[in-house]
């Protein structure tokens, strides 16, 4: 009972946070110079001032701030971010078609990042000073160091261009639209690999540097050395009694770090071409379409908060020390 | 910091030759014993002194057509090549590094003084007044910080300031999370209760006598701000959300994206460029991590 009113606090407050978010998409547009009249204007090539004025009463822009505001809100609320002028298409359908793209290589990459880093991590905590661990910190160096979009190029010259074994860019093969989904899943799977390896490389070295210092710091305990007096193996040790207890600060980490994994994310879509809200973000604001950009904003906050409920849960699964309330 | 050593007297230790260390002497000490760290600021040292007077001696305007398109390095006088217009890649990588350098200071050094300002307040005023600030820290950790980046540089034009005021004002959050912890625990301190029973001001309390005591991991993760900054400016201009009347290496990288097939070095060597400065910024910031925290470095 306590578990699902705590889940239940964590979702109002997460709906406060899209609240805050809406009101400031709103704030921008409105402090922004230029509005959707001049937009529009624009597009037509030019406006007298009446026509101007007969738009702005159109669209409520004569309205004050808060009814405004308002009017935005409870539009929001049933999805509705307006129109696309660039797209010609209603901003939420668009952001919809490309919503399931960016999922996919985020969480894939997410999920790719936590794996690799805890299984990098244990291994060179169980040899601080071996030759493994030594090569997990440069790497983690190289992670955290090298722009992801660079290492996205540098892979793509390597592994599509010099050596053709993935494909240069895009989600599927138009080809196979006719085929089974079997085939166009592998397929998707095929285009994904690169982005996501991208993505995940710089998580990656947060994680597994995080990892082996929590690993290090747990193989150091009390309860640590009563296991092993009890005489269980190493394997049992490290995995059953250590990894257990030093999952908590890498999955919390993995929690702060979603918003960094959609910002990446942005940069990675556009050099492999994927199909996700980070290129269409790219695309409506060289084209200076308003709504559009407002409307990911939107959404990637939303990405953002929805990982950040799963970490939540997730970390409630692993520490029952959260799940009581009793730290 | 020779200010510091007014307020807090510097505690001497004796070392086993019976001649007193000052805490600063051993730092430094410490730094210098750490050789990737020492190395690196080497390498630092010589990639700011290259894109502060290199641009000097080499005068080549980096956005004029010098030559024929995609020369190799290396041929024709040409030590990195020409770009896709036959720009010269070493004009650009000398003048680009100007501009990314300082806009990642100068992004950092903004984010990092709303960090401390919002962390301090939060941590030595509690109640109300921390539950706001860190309402307000959780909401900007909740926008993915290049969108929203991306969205200010799109609404109020690409300008070198807008571009530093958006880096800014979205990467502030992990200083603020970080001298909160810190004050938090500080302001329980008996000095600080001695200080504040002494008739210190507020003012005084939050920056002289706590500030200077949560300075280290400020300084470490505001070293990494450095970094992060400056591939924060990479990404943006590479998506060709820069000034475009400056160059910058991400800037170089974007426009240079699609010939990767024809001339992969105009991609390759900006993208070193960053690389090895943020690299060395990384290890310059673990250095004194171990040097300001040396209770950590038993890791």
């Amino acid at each position: 009972m306590n578990f699902v009113k705590q889940v239940a606090v964590r979702i109002a407050y997460a709906v406060a946070l899209l609240l805050a978010v809406v009101v400031l998409n709103f704030v921008l547009i409105h402090i922004a110079p230029g509005d959707i009249a001049d937009t529009i204007a624009g597009d037509m090539g030019g406006a007298t001032e009446e026509v101007m004025a007969k738009i702005r009463s159109d669209y409520g822009l004569d309205k004050p701030f808060f009814v405004q505001l308002g009017l935005y809100i409870s539009n929001v609320v049933q999805l509705d971010f307006g129109y696309s002028f660039f797209f010609n298409t209603p901003v939420t359908s668009l952001i919809a078609e490309r919503l399931p793209a960016t999922l996919l290589l985020v969480f894939t990459a997410q999920l790719l990042a936590l794996v690799v880093g805890v299984i990098l991590g244990v291994i060179s905590a169980k040899k601080p000073n071996g030759l493994f661990s030594h090569f997990v910190t440069l790497l983690a160096l190289f992670g955290y160091s090298a722009p992801v979009f660079w290492t996205g190029i540098m892979l793509l010259i390597g592994l599509s261009l010099l050596m053709p074994l993935f494909p240069v860019a895009g989600m599927m093969d138009a080809r196979l639209i006719e085929a089974s989904i079997w085939k166009q899943w592998l397929d998707i799977l095929h285009h994904l690999f690169l982005p996501a390896v991208t993505l995940a490389s710089i998580f990656l070295a947060l994680y597994s540097r995080l990892c082996r210092a929590s690993m290090l710091e747990v193989l150091g305990a009390d309860y640590i050395r009563t296991a092993r007096a009890k005489g269980l193996t190493e394997r049992e040790v490290v995995y059953k009694h250590a990894l257990k207890n030093s999952m908590g600060p890498v999955v919390t980490l993995a929690g702060l770090q979603f918003s960094a994994v959609v910002s990446g994310a942005v940069l990675v879509e556009t050099v492999f071409s994927w199909p996700g809200l980070g290129t269409l973000a790219l695309q409506s604001i060289l084209a200076r379409d308003t709504p559009t950009i407002l409307g990911i904003l939107f959404f990637s906050a939303l990405v953002v908060i929805v990982g950040n409920l799963l970490t939540d849960l997730a970390l409630r699964l692993i520490d029952p020390r959260i799940r009581t309330g009793n730290k | 910091m020779t200010e510091m050593k007014n307020d807090q007297t510097p505690q001497i230790i004796k070392v086993a030759g019976g001649k007193p260390k000052h805490p600063m002497h051993e730092m430094f000490n410490m730094f210098l014993g750490n050789h990737a760290a020492t190395m690196a600021c080497l390498v630092l040292s010589i990639i700011v002194t290259a894109t502060l007077i290199g641009p000097l001696i080499y005068t080549t305007d980096p956005f004029e057509m010098v030559w024929a398109p995609f020369t190799p390095p290396g041929h024709d006088g040409f030590i990195l090549g020409t770009d896709y217009l036959g720009r010269d890649l070493l004009a650009g990588i000398l003048n680009g590094g100007r501009v990314s350098l300082t806009i990642g200071l100068v992004a950092a050094a903004m984010s990092v003084f709303i960090g401390i300002t919002v962390g301090a307040l939060a941590g030595y005023y509690r109640g109300f007044a921390e539950e706001i600030l860190m309402r307000i820290t959780e909401f900007f950790q909740v926008l993915p910080t290049l969108l929203f980046s991306m969205v200010i540089v799109a609404l109020f034009g690409a300008t070198l300031v807008v571009v530093t005021i958006a880096i800014g004002i979205v990467s502030w959050t992990a200083v603020a999370r970080i001298t909160r912890s810190e004050f938090l625990r500080i302001r329980e301190l008996e000095y600080v209760t001695a200080s504040r029973s002494a008739g210190a001001s507020h003012f005084i309390l939050i920056t002289k006598v706590i500030l200077p005591n949560a300075l280290p991991p400020i300084i470490v993760q505001a070293a990494l701000m450095v970094g992060s900054a400056i591939l924060f400016e990479a990404g943006l201009a590479f998506l060709g959300l820069s000034d475009p009347n400056v160059v910058s290496w991400g800037q170089i990288i974007g426009s240079n994206r699609p010939y990767i097939l024809d001339a992969s070095y105009t991609v390759t060597i900006p993208g070193l460029a960053i690389f090895i400065t943020v690299l060395s910024i990384s290890l310059i910031g673990d250095g004194l991590n171990d040097a300001l925290n040396p209770k950590l470095r038993q890791r």
